[in-house]
């Protein structure tokens, strides 16, 4: 019962992020891409936290936690690198 | 259904519904700031009730604790990324959206 409401609840964050995918290819503005990249990977950190619980294998936790640093620096990377000299943050 | 099972499917749906919410403003509002606004606060929320549906699931172990922690970590980054987006397309020169461009959306 758990396992069935943690994995619904994955699938259906799942079928969001495809859904946020749009604003991804029709931009308009680099930004725009990258905070719906942002989201994105949020929601994949999400999914993998979840589908650890339902399956019951805590490893996974590890590479949701390596997740969420990888696209906290790619956010923060990219947006520096569309701006001059980089004051971004 | 035990209390838990009801907790853990509530925290969920809460999940899934301010995700949803953030999806919906990062398609229908018209221009970057109102989209990184509305998709940092919702996306932040969703994560964590999700993420409190995860501990409350794994019950009082150590990987409650690193759900914690990386519930805590998303609470950090997330607006901070966010934020550094916005700044990036101020410097950049996107103008923020105002009333008088109309409905703006896909252009502005």
């Amino acid at each position: 019962m758990i396992d069935g409401a943690l994995m619904y609840g994955a699938a259906a964050i799942a079928a969001l992020a495809v859904v946020v995918m749009y604003r991804v290819v029709k931009g308009p503005t680099m930004q725009d891409r990258i905070v719906a990249i942002n989201v994105i990977g949020t929601s994949t950190v999400v999914i993998i936290a979840l589908v650890a619980a339902a399956l019951d294998q805590p490893e996974y936790l590890d590479i949701a936690l390596v997740y969420a640093l990888l696209n906290f620096v790619l956010s923060i990377a990219v947006a520096k690198f569309t701006v001059d000299r980089g004051e971004v943050l | 259904m035990t209390p838990l099972e009801v907790a853990v499917s509530v925290l969920v749906a809460a999940g899934v519904f301010f995700v949803f919410v953030g999806a919906v403003g990062l398609i229908r509002l018209p221009d970057v700031y109102t989209r990184a606004h509305a998709s940092s606060k919702a996306d932040t929320l969703g994560a964590g009730f999700a993420l409190a549906a995860v501990m409350l699931s794994f019950g009082f172990s150590s990987q409650a604790v690193k759900t914690a922690v990386l519930l805590i970590f998303v609470y950090v980054s997330s607006p901070t990324a966010a934020h550094a987006i916005s700044r990036a397309a101020y410097r950049s020169g996107v103008e923020p959206w105002t009333a008088g461009d109309g409905d703006g959306g896909e252009e502005g």
